[in-house]
């Protein structure tokens, strides 16, 4: 697919790969043992890098959604670390908050997170609630102002390092499903507790946290949206941006296990021959380009319906997000068979590719869960196609 | 002009498609019928900022908004002040 872009779109895409290669590249390994440092997020506010979804007047510097999305594809190729915070703090966070906040919650929240000033995390996941969302323990009760928080998250990507939380808790007096709220959590109030998870596989540097509200008092204007609305609009919300951000991290993650492959194909002999000599080696590398440009052209669709507010645009995120996921888990596969026992090593890209782009088909609902909705989705939407009733 | 069939059009084709035997009237809660999950509940939403031009604010997001037709139609009246046509 050729890309029309207007000269802004190619200046934030080339400015991003600026970025990626002076800021991120030299210090990938730096980053992956002793995490992203705070510093690293004023300087991509700095860049303009966090504010895509964040409108002028909070003084965001608004991309629209394919070229947020080739503007993530740059950063994740070079640094899945540093991508987190695109994926966590500029596009769940700050997009919801764009989308549902209140004026003052904006006010005084959306300057901070497109400066990088204020790093931002998502708390949804618990230790006993992953795919099944909607049936977070975490809760709150109704005060005379405000509300009681209680409870633990985990998983939280960036939430070592975050000031403030994007938090999905259900009310404990409510009735199932229909009373999950949305709060925004400063990090430093009574009662938050953060713990660093280590011993992760990947998002190594991404300072992954379990997080506990001991009795946090919050006020009423800390609820994002009507509280009741929390799963069903505010949660998905999120997520959709999240698996939108997602998506072009797997392109992303794919894209860098081909160039991985080409180079050691170019250089590698075997035989007497270089690798890129041999058919089955350029079967592998067909396969990812193909699957690659697959799942990059599934991207674009989804950014151009986003961009035309479509409402198809949610599930062709969810499709794009699937389908790419398992690209990078195909491709990073690839990459690390081509590379032999050095594909194991850590001297290679292709090792800690291949260990982020597992990730990938976890997190933002796991490609069984998307499987299961695309399913819902197709029999809805080809029904009437068959002459069903 | 933008009438309240296409959104009972729009409901119908995105949740009832493969269900036999099921009407949809305009004081059924979708949500408690569980026809809707919260993904399609943000499609609808988006659909309907989308055909009648308008942006749905944060203290009007309320489930039971968009709970029932009947229940859009008065948002919508409310919402552009004028009565919504069948």
């Amino acid at each position: 697919m050729k890309l029309s872009l207007t000269p802004e779109q190619t200046a934030a895409v080339e400015g991003a790969r600026a970025f990626a290669r002076a800021r991120l590249h030299p210090r990938v390994t730096e980053f992956e043992e002793r995490g992203v440092p705070k510093e690293l997020v004023r300087e991509l506010g700095d860049a303009g890098l966090l504010g895509a979804l964040v409108g002028d007047e909070w003084g965001g510097r608004p991309l629209d959604p394919v070229t947020w999305g080739l503007v993530t594809e740059e950063i994740g190729k070079v640094c899945c670390n540093t991508r987190y915070i695109l994926t966590v703090h500029a596009s769940i966070v700050a997009g919801t908050l764009a989308r549902w906040g209140s004026a003052a919650q904006k006010s005084e929240w959306l300057p901070r997170l497109a400066r990088g000033e204020a790093l931002a995390a998502f708390a949804l996941s618990e230790p006993d609630v992953g795919s099944d969302a909607a049936s977070v323990r975490t809760c709150y009760e109704k005060t005379d102002d405000g509300f009681i928080l209680r409870g633990a998250k985990r998983w939280t990507s960036l939430g070592a390092l975050a000031d403030v939380f994007l938090v999905i808790a259900r009310d404990a007096n409510g009735e199932n499903g229909r009373a999950v709220t949305a709060f925004l959590v400063p990090r430093q109030l009574a009662g938050v507790r953060v713990e660093p998870i280590r011993g992760m596989m990947a998002a190594r540097g991404s300072h992954i946290a379990e997080l506990h509200f001991d009795n946090v008092k919050l006020s009423r204007a800390d609820a994002v949206g009507r509280p009741g609305a929390g799963f069903t609009y505010v949660t998905s919300t999120a997520l959709d941006l999240g698996r939108y951000s997602v998506a072009w991290s797997a392109v992303a993650v794919a894209q860098a296990a081909i160039e991985a492959m080409v180079s050691y194909a170019l250089r590698r002999e075997q035989f007497g021959r270089p690798l890129q000599d041999f058919q089955l080696v350029k079967a592998m590398v067909g396969d990812a380009v193909t699957d690659t440009h697959a799942a990059r052209a599934l991207c674009l669709h989804a950014g151009e319906l986003r961009r035309a507010a479509d409402p198809e645009a949610i599930m062709a995120t969810n499709v794009a997000k699937q389908f790419a996921a398992r690209v990078a888990t195909r491709t990073t596969a690839a990459a690390l068979q081509l590379h032999g026992a050095n594909g194991l090593s850590s001297d290679y890209d292709v090792e800690r590719l291949f260990r982020e782009a597992r990730v990938l088909e976890i997190i933002e609902g796991s490609t069984q869960i998307q499987q299961l909705l695309l399913g819902d989705y197709g029999l809805q939407t080809y029904a009437r196609a068959t002459g069903y009733p | 002009m933008a009438t309240i069939s296409s959104v009972r059009k729009f409901i119908q084709g995105n949740v009832l498609a493969q269900k036999q035997n099921v009407t949809l009237s305009d004081d059924d809660d979708i949500f408690r019928l569980g026809f809707v999950n919260s993904m399609m509940a943000l499609k609808l939403v988006t659909f309907i900022e989308k055909e009648f031009n308008i942006k749905v604010a944060d203290d009007e997001l309320d489930i039971s908004t968009f709970s029932t037709i009947s229940q859009i139609r008065q948002f919508l009246q409310r919402k552009l002040g004028n009565p919504i046509e069948s």
